[in-house]
């Protein structure tokens, strides 16, 4: 190490981006001394507890909080009116055509929706007698009819939202070329109906809030464990008619998120309006079957889909109609148009698909609130895709990696615009099919699949391949027509008169390690070293305006934001720097925190030029000081956004015992771009892909037929664990640089949208030799055995063989 | 709620406090004695976010009742290294990226405290047999396994 030291300023300096750069959160979190929100103790602070509906759709006919108002501890008890005397409803609009907003009233008024529901909220001196007391109210429903199977839904016997008319609250079609003839002509046509069932993200931090309201300043600030602390104090302002700089959203330590902190919650509604009422800090902590039944759920859709393919496997047409089930109400600001649209725009994936249409209906049921969870659409768009591309392969007797590269855009075909009009910039599809079935050992891997199969067992092997559009600018909305901006990030920097850097940004990291990677961008750009680049996140007084952290975007718009803004800052730190090295702009560097004359000994630090530029007021001239500024801010707008393309390649085995499916062996390779910080990226597919295979394998919210849940706990609700994740191999490929300031690719989500279709491929490979189909996810043992019970009589492993 | 008087060590320092019957050791350690890195992750026992160890073995805090815990000996995250001086454990944790949101991580670094004192961790499956009780969503526990690979073969050397 002290050579690399002492040759350091004749080497060419390593980029600091790109370096496995050590996390600057880890010291923190490691030792317990991270700061969660329901960690944050403020003086005097009350307790919420929600009573929740435990009805599907009911009117409500009778509250009665006497008894709970006598119970010890208990300051209030609150219902709607409460509520609704100091909060507007909350209301998702958007100019998609044929949407219906659907109003949310943070606590049930005249009728619930879903089993979890919030209706009263009681507030006590702590949790425990909080709910003690929540016991004690007690609430009449009148049932109304059932709203619960999505199929049923459509046909509006029953209605959820009577103001909509219908319980199609949204719906979109897509269409290019001509679909019904290419079908006709087409020499094979491969189709089924798909099922994922219903999930939730269920991060490890369940959702928490806490309240406070300053009265010497009039001043709200809320903590709360969310991706998007700037869009809730933007919408938080018009609900309580508030200017921002007396409400602020903190979002500290979030202990993960996946897409479940990045809408805005009746619960923090709630929260906000009670402490403005009592003047006492309030918190509500939900506990996990609260998250379980009243988190934003997803990837619960019905798609019929057929593809169609000439003899040489090229694809003519795709032809799909989806059902979304979106649950009770249209979230905000996503809409319930987010993920079910998503499907149908990302359906035609990577594949040259000239004949296309996709129509999609976002159905209301009585269940919680579909929201984003992290792939939002495309790990159902590429499961059905994916089984369509090995469906025809099978159908045509030609290899599945074989008919991919036949259909995958080629890179001479980029930009690529695709069936649903989403155009791909240059991305390595070829490439990472290529990459992941090299590091797979694909042909040997089939050689031993074989051998496997003579011995009887259900080996099998799938692959994936998908697109994905990441770092969206403000071209594209992140959800169809909202009218909120979710295309730009902001980013300050400043040179204190200490000389420490300080970057504020809008995004709000949970576990994505952008304190560092950021930090990485800035230090790299401004010249200083990572460790002396403090990053402020989550935090709404922190920026202007930022929503948050989702849909793959911080790295790309916040990165962007950082690179600005540390440009702007280095030309003017070193232009202050010149009056006191006395040396032309153009000759001076920085680097490490040292500003220096090139190729003399003549330099100052960085504190130096902070002291000389604040305080030493001879050293600099008096028309210098008041014309520049160590301080930087700039936004950043990618405008379109960037491909991020990925294959995946997955070994199971299925016990023809239990009908348990084993992962075997995992293969990534995708092409995020240029990489800031490779064990950070690592990490982010390992985590997607767990996620993957949670949904494929694993996890499934299930309601009974009269919208009861059946899964409110971990022990019904199956996360997959150490035990079932295998090690996996990850390949990063950097093929072009996109168009984003910096290269940069979104890759927080890809790992979710290729796991479902990989697994499901294999453990349809694993079973080809009995046909089963395999078209509903999550393949549980339970729903395995009852495939292949149906399909053939139970007579064995000799079946099954090539 | 009649209260009943307790007297425990956590992390080496004595507590005499009176309790609540029904009180968790998690909200016992997180609100009375305002050692927050313990979390809680789900409150029925099968997150393993919560996981202290008592009097040696790892235990969920939020299925254990403060009251348990009368004359017992605690031991939790904060007990472990400080920032500046990690514990091996938590510098493999850093080293191997086995941590993003760090909400399971104190769950996750004492039940992994608990399987090193005690088991060989001589194969991956082993590791993540021990490990199927703790819940992380964020890692894929690739790097979890990693890390901890590494600290038994390090205890093994130290033994040696």
């Amino acid at each position: 190490m002290s050579s690399q030291a002492a040759g350091a300023a004749d080497v060419a300096r390593p980029g600091i981006v790109g370096a496995r750069v050590q996390r600057r959160e880890d010291p923190r979190l490691l030792t317990g001394r991270g700061a969660y929100v329901d960690d944050r103790k403020a003086d005097g602070t009350v307790h919420v507890a929600f009573c929740r509906s435990d009805r599907a759709h009911a009117r409500i006919a009778r509250i009665d909080t006497a008894e709970a108002r006598q119970a010890p501890g208990v300051l209030g008890v609150f219902t709607a009116g409460d509520i609704d005397a100091v909060a507007r409803p909350i209301r998702a609009t958007s100019n998609m055509p044929d949407y219906r907003a659907t109003e949310l009233e943070p606590l049930a008024r005249t009728k619930v929706r879903y089993v979890g529901e919030p209706v009263v909220a009681v507030v006590a001196e702590n949790r425990y007698l909080a709910e003690d007391a929540a016991g004690l109210v007690s609430v009449d429903y009148d049932p109304l009819p059932g709203v619960t199977d999505p199929e049923s839904a459509l046909e509006d016997r029953a209605l959820l939202h009577d103001e909509a008319g219908t319980n199609i609250i949204a719906a979109r079609e897509f269409a290019r070329g001509d679909v019904d003839g290419a079908m006709a002509d087409a020499a094979i046509i491969v189709e089924d109906r798909f099922r994922i069932r219903r999930k939730t993200p269920s991060a490890i931090e369940n959702r928490t809030c806490l309240a406070e309201f300053e009265a010497g300043r009039q001043a709200l600030t809320l903590h709360a464990s969310t991706q998007v602390p700037g869009l809730l104090r933007d919408a938080l302002a018009e609900i309580f008619d508030l200017p921002g700089r007396r409400l602020r959203v903190v979002a500290p330590d979030v202990g993960g998120g996946f897409g479940a902190k990045a809408s805005l919650y009746p619960e923090e509604v709630v929260v906000c309006a009670l402490t403005m009422r009592l003047g006492r800090p309030v918190k509500w902590t939900s506990d996990r079957m609260e998250d379980l039944t009243a988190t934003t759920q997803a990837f619960d859709e019905i798609v019929r889909a057929k593809l169609a393919l000439e003899p040489d496997g090229r694809i003519v047409a795709l032809d799909a109609d989806v059902i979304g089930d979106v649950g009770a109400y249209s979230i905000y600001p996503w809409t319930a148009s987010l993920e079910p649209v998503q499907v149908v725009s990302f359906l035609p994936g990577p594949y040259r698909v000239q004949n296309y249409r996709g129509r999609v209906r976002a159905v209301a049921t009585s269940k919680a609130p579909m929201g984003p969870y992290r792939g939002v659409g495309r790990p159902i768009s590429t499961f059905v895709m994916e089984r369509l591309v090995d469906m025809a392969a099978r159908r045509l007797a030609m290899d599945p990696a074989e008919l991919r590269a036949r259909n995958l855009v080629r890179d001479d075909e980029f930009p690529y615009k695709s069936g649903s009009g989403i155009v791909w910039d240059r991305s390595g599809f070829q490439e990472c099919l290529s990459s992941a079935l090299d590091r797979f050992g694909y042909a040997q891997r089939r050689t031993e699949q074989a051998a496997a199969r003579n011995e009887g067992r259900l080996v099998g092997i799938g692959i994936a391949s998908y697109a994905e559009l990441t770092g969206i600018g403000s071209r594209i909305s992140a959800a169809p027509g909202m009218p909120i901006n979710t295309g730009t990030e902001r980013a300050t920097i400043e040179i204190d008169s200490t000389g420490a850097v300080t970057a504020a940004f809008g995004i709000a990291s949970h576990g994505q390690g952008l304190e560092t990677t950021l930090a990485q961008i800035v230090a790299e750009e401004l010249g200083v070293r990572v460790e002396d680049v403090e990053i402020i996140h989550g935090d709404s007084a922190a920026v202007p305006h930022s929503t948050g952290t989702y849909a793959s975007r911080s790295t790309v718009l916040a990165g962007g934001a950082a690179t600005l803004s540390a440009r702007a800052l280095r030309k003017q730190a070193i232009e202050a720097a010149s009056y006191i090295l006395e040396a032309a702009d153009t000759d001076i560097e920085m680097r490490d925190g040292i500003i220096s004359v090139a190729g003399t000994d003549s330099s100052i630090t960085l504190r130096e030029l902070a002291r000389a530029f604040y305080s030493e007021m001879r050293r600099i001239p008096k028309e210098a000081r008041e014309s520049l500024e160590l301080s930087a801010s700039a936004t950043y707008d990618p405008f379109f956004g960037t491909t991020t393309g990925a294959t995946h390649v997955a070994e199971v085995e299925i016990d023809p015992q239990t009908f348990g499916v084993t992962v075997r062996n995992y293969v990534v390779a995708e092409d995020c771009g240029r990489i800031v910080n490779p064990m950070i990226v690592d990490g982010q597919v390992h985590g997607g892909v767990a996620q993957g295979i949670g949904a494929a394998l694993y996890e499934e919210v299930i309601h009974d037929e009269n919208g009861q849940i059946l899964t409110g706990s971990f022990v019904d609700y199956v996360v997959p664990s150490a035990a079932e994740i295998p090690d996996m191999a990850v390949i990063h490929l950097e093929t072009e640089s996109p168009s984003t300031l910096g290269g940069y690719r979104g890759m927080g989500e890809g790992g979710t949208i290729g796991a479902p279709a990989a697994i499901a491929n294999a453990v349809a490979d694993a079973l080809s030799a009995c046909n089963a189909q395999i078209n509903e996810l999550p393949i549980t043992p339970d729903r395995l055995f009852r495939l292949i019970r149906d399909v053939e009589p139970r007579e064995g492993e000799s079946k099954n063989e090539t | 709620m009649e209260r009943i008087g307790i007297t425990l060590t956590v992390n080496g320092a004595a507590y005499e406090r009176s309790v609540e019957p029904r009180r968790l050791l998690s909200d016992f350690l997180r609100d009375d004695l305002r050692l927050t890195g313990t979390h809680v992750g789900c409150e029925h026992g099968v997150c393993g976010a919560c996981t202290v160890l008592l009097d040696g073995d790892s235990v969920r805090s939020c299925l254990t009742f403060a009251v348990q815990c009368d004359g017992a000996s605690v031991r939790t995250v904060e007990g472990l290294g400080e920032i500046g001086a990690l514990d091996p454990l938590q510098e493999s944790f850093r080293k191997h990226h086995a941590l993003q949101c760090g909400f399971c991580t104190p769950g996750m670094l004492m039940t992994a405290m608990d399987l090193l004192a005690k088991y060989p961790l001589s194969t991956d499956d082993e590791i993540r047999e021990g490990l199927s009780g703790n819940l992380c969503r964020c890692t894929g526990y690739v790097n979890i396994v990693n890390a901890i690979r590494e600290a038994a073969g390090a205890r093994g050397t130290d033994k040696a």
